[in-house]
């Protein structure tokens, strides 16, 4: 009954192509937002905004760039942390040895530094395809691991390639609190989702898909097939880079090359599996699930099991569910979360009637 | 139809063939068509017809023979290049996107006319919304066309087969062709489907200029629509000219009715 | 001159075992076309499983015969509770699935057995052999006989049996094995119980090398290169890709690593098999893919 949408006619193409065509959907929107950006900050605890708000929206960010790349135009990649660490490494470098320079300049900088290296290990994807350019991603991983903790020069001599990422500072004005960090890393990640939206309903993401579901009748088209794949891993590099950088700065502070680890890429994939390929949404839902998930779990098994669990016997169990509910979440819903909340907004849209 | 005055020409086809390991598709095939003229290339099964469609817009690249195109001539066309010089087609399994609605589908077509680099068109607000709504309005007067406007925002996956091959026609029509390379266009389809294609094949054809090749098997669809009939038989052109006399051709008989040959005379003879 | 001969028969010593997990991917993958990402989670849970028995005071035999029906028992319950339900879903949705395999087998594992280090005595003495003037490991020829053999009788068991090649018509395509009468069901959980086999043997072999540990899923990791060369669908591959890499990858860490800071081990094999990949897309053995339009 809410969510009717009788009486709302689109009269012009305009309106129909609106990210949000229905109203009660814009209005929801902009409530959220409003939470977001005003409620939250002020009333939000310490702990969840630095523990839980912050690295949910950076990994979200890590997510909607795999999901450009395997989402939308098909390309698989295991590779996702160690585009995230090459934009790590590179902020940090830049902070490091260009005086003055602006943070959010150094951010997009390592941005576009994980998009170089992200074009070129894309450039394979030509003529590999699926697991083998899956393998071809891990060795990215692997490579850029070695690299960062071998080579001094990127951590600045440090022993073990651990760097500690400088205090960030936005026109003068110090970036050292929870709300404040929270709110740059919000708004850095809202920009990057609104523009992975508009690329997707654009003639970019069009041709993404057209590679992703049959290449050959993309090139007849004329869609040109190496420059939409390299794209697609430009800014989906781009994407990771920038969320790397914002782990570094404004998560974790000090970074080691494992914090990017195979393990990581791993983590980012499944975000995108559970929370729905090939949706924007499904990236902030997977994400939030992810991390969510091991909370729950550790307090549902604090209430069934009294008493001290033998220590790493959590991080064990936690493993065997979580790898339960992959599959059980692959047999029931593979289009994820997203498409789950699809179907919960058209039976809404029918609220209270069955059908 | 008759009483049509062919333009001028448009494609030709000399002396092509096409091999794979030891499968002649084409042998040494001569083919061309006029700019307005509606062409249907017919032949029994594995003749190579749809080999000479691909050929022609590059999916194949010929062991020997010329194309000209548009006044062009090559030794291979490119799928690329033959997309930018206005060539479109469909496929005999359709190529549509199955992840994408109707309505991108389509709008895939009109890629090669969308200008709007990727730094527009993430911001979407300006240069990029108005080339999008631009192009919107083209697709939808060609959905309409087509009359599958109940379904643009289905995914074509669900989709019946009748619809998909409509829409799939309708995505190549976006692209404004010169040439419109049809492969098999309604097969699978009842007689009713067939009539609307028809329908919209003419139509395209009349009020678009629209050149059209298309393979078909139905007679009747043919000896209706075609200006031309091109008839191939194992790899090579057997008959070429209006329909009426094409269907008189004792070879063409011959090919399809499978009348024994003196050739077929022997090897019966030899075999005891 | 005998330095390098040393390190290269140690490398492809070290290769035969790699060939020996590969075998269980391609196993899985020639007979139901899924890439089983778990195949490195189950060498270490059958390793684990035959090493936490061993420690309960049980004989060798026994202990391997008690890991060889676990491994059955998983294969059946992969088979029910994962194949099945996933039958005909796009390959990357079953490629997810062996992701959360692995989880469970490690989860398990760790679970039930304890997360520390075993040591795995097989027998095998590990004292080096002399050949003209060059030392090889006991250890190490017994592996490769292992695995060769193993090799071999699985080669001849696709390449003549009945039941090899309704495997392979399985691989092509479910539905239409399917159809035609093959019993799909039973098909997988004897080949995920033939792999589930090689993963123990394999488990066994790495497990008294490097202890068993939960170091040993990465060995499966290193199993992809060796994937890639071999292709996907050859036993044979599988043997010639690991010799590949594991000679190639010591002889780099012997007389590359040393320039470039070492530890190169780790993404050697990877690069090699990237650049490999780009000159031939399909593998050295494997079956060229067909698009047609």
């Amino acid at each position: 009954m809410i969510y009717r949408e009788a009486g709302q006619f689109r009269t012009t193409y305009a309106a129909d192509q609106r990210v949000f065509p229905i109203t009660q959907d814009r209005v929801g929107m902009a409530i959220l937002l409003l939470v977001a950006f005003v409620v939250v900050p002020l009333t939000a605890s310490s702990y969840a905004l630095t523990a839980l708000l912050v690295p949910m929206l950076v990994l979200s960010l890590a997510a909607l760039g795999l999901n450009i790349l395997t989402g939308y135009a098909g390309q698989f990649s295991l590779g996702t942390a160690a585009f995230m660490s090459v934009g790590a490494f590179a902020a940090y470098n830049f902070q490091l040895r260009v005086p003055g320079i602006p943070l959010l300049v150094s951010f997009a900088l390592a941005g576009l530094v994980a998009a170089a290296v992200g074009l070129v290990f894309g450039l394979p994807s030509l003529r590999i395809k699926g697991f083998y350019l899956a393998v071809a991603t891990l060795a990215a991983q692997f490579f850029v691991d070695w690299l960062f903790t071998k080579v001094a020069w990127f951590s600045n001599d440090s022993p073990s390639g651990t760097i500690t990422a400088q205090p960030m500072v936005i026109a003068g004005f110090p970036i050292d609190t929870p709300a404040r960090r929270y709110l740059l890393v919000l708004s850095i990640v809202s920009v990057l989702a609104l523009a992975a939206k508009n690329l997707s309903r654009t003639a970019t993401g069009r041709a993404w898909m057209a590679v992703r579901d049959m290449d050959v009748a993309a090139e007849v088209i004329g869609i040109p097939i190496l420059r939409t794949k390299l794209v697609a891993f430009g800014i989906s590099s781009f994407y990771c880079g920038v969320a790397g950088a914002l782990w570094a700065f404004a998560y974790l502070g000090t970074v080691e090359p494992q914090a990017f680890d195979l393990q990581r890429s791993f983590q980012i994939l499944f975000m995108v599996i559970i929370g729905g390929l090939g949706t924007v949404m499904g990236a902030f839902l997977g994400a939030a699930f992810i991390l969510l998930f091991p909370l729950f779990l550790n307090w549902a098994l604090h209430l069934v099991v009294r008493g001290d669990l033998r220590p790493g016997l959590l991080s064990q169990l936690e493993l065997v569910f979580f790898g339960a509910l992959i599959i059980v979440f692959l047999v029931v819903e593979p289009h994820g979360l997203a498409r789950l909340w699809q179907i919960t907004k058209e039976k809404l849209r029918l609220w209270p009637f069955p059908h | 139809m008759t009483g049509k005055v062919p333009g001028p020409l448009l494609l030709e086809v000399r002396g092509v063939s096409l091999s794979f390991g030891g499968v002649h598709a084409l042998r040494d095939v001569d083919f061309h068509v006029h700019e307005g003229e509606v062409c249907a290339i017919i032949g029994p099964n594995g003749a190579g017809k749809s080999s000479l469609l691909n050929v022609i817009n590059g999916v194949y690249s010929p062991n020997a023979g010329t194309i000209t195109y548009a006044g062009e001539t090559r030794r291979a066309m490119r799928p690329h290049r033959a997309a930018e010089q206005g060539i479109a087609r469909t496929f005999q399994n359709i190529a549509l996107f199955k992840g994408m609605s109707v309505l991108d589908n389509v709008m895939t077509g009109r890629a090669l006319k969308m200008r709007r680099g990727v730094f527009w068109q993430a911001l979407y607000w300006g240069p990029a919304e108005r080339e999008e709504l631009e192009h919107r309005a083209r697709v939808e007067k060609i959905i309409d066309f087509l009359q599958i406007e109940h379904v643009r925002r289905t995914l074509v996956g669900r989709l019946p087969y009748g619809l998909q091959k409509r829409v799939e026609l309708a995505r190549a029509l976006a692209a404004e062709p010169r040439l419109l390379l049809l492969d098999e266009p309604m097969a699978g389809m009842n007689i009713e489907e067939k009539q609307d294609m028809c329908r919209f094949i003419l139509d395209a054809n009349d009020e678009l200029g629209v050149t059209v090749v298309l393979i078909e098997h139905d007679m009747a669809v043919v000896m209706d629509i075609a200006d031309r009939l091109v008839v191939l038989d194992y790899g090579r052109k057997i008959a070429d000219g209006a329909p009426a006399e094409v269907r008189a051709n004792p070879e063409v008989i011959a090919a399809y009715l499978g009348v024994p040959t003196a050739a077929d005379d022997r090897a019966l003879k030899e075999a005891g | 001159m005998a330095f390098f001969v040393e390190v290269l028969v140690g490398g492809l010593l070290a290769g035969v075992m790699y060939s020996l997990v590969a075998l269980g991917f391609v196993l899985i993958y020639k007979a139901s076309g899924v890439f089983n990402f778990a195949q490195g989670a189950m060498v270490f849970f059958a390793a684990t499983t035959y090493a936490g028995l061993v420690g309960l005071g049980w004989s060798g035999w026994v202990a391997f015969v008690a890991s060889l029906g676990v491994m059955v028992v998983f294969a059946l319950a992969t088979e029910r509770f994962v194949l099945r339900p996933l039958v005909n879903q796009p390959q990357i949705s079953l490629f997810m699935a062996t992701i959360g395999l692995t989880f469970v087998l490690e989860g398990v594992a760790q679970g039930v057995w304890g997360a520390e280090v075993r040591g795995l005595e097989l027998g095998i003495p590990d004292s080096p052999l002399e050949v003209k003037g060059i030392l090889i490991s006991k250890f190490d020829l017994v592996a490769g006989a292992t695995a060769g053999g193993l090799v071999a009788v699985l080669a001849l068991f696709f390449q003549k049996t009945r039941v090899g090649r309704a495997l392979r018509a399985v691989a092509d395509d479910h539905q239409a094995a399917l159809s035609v009468g093959i019993p799909l069901g039973r098909i997988w959980a004897l080949v995920w119980g033939a792999a589930g086999a090689v993963a123990l043997v394999a488990g066994l072999l790495w497990g008294s090398r490097l202890g068993v540990q939960f170091a040993l899923t990465q060995v499966a990791l290193k199993a992809l290169p060796v994937l890639i060369l071999g292709g996907f669908t050859s036993v044979a591959g599988a043997i010639v890709g690991g010799l590949i890499v594991g000679a190639s990858e010591k002889v780099a860490e012997v007389y590359l690593g040393p320039l470039i800071g070492g530890g190169i081990e780790n993404w050697f094999p990877y690069v090699l098999a990237l650049l490999f990949l780009l000159v031939r897309p399909d593998g050295l053995f494997g079956e060229k893919r067909i698009e047609r339009v």
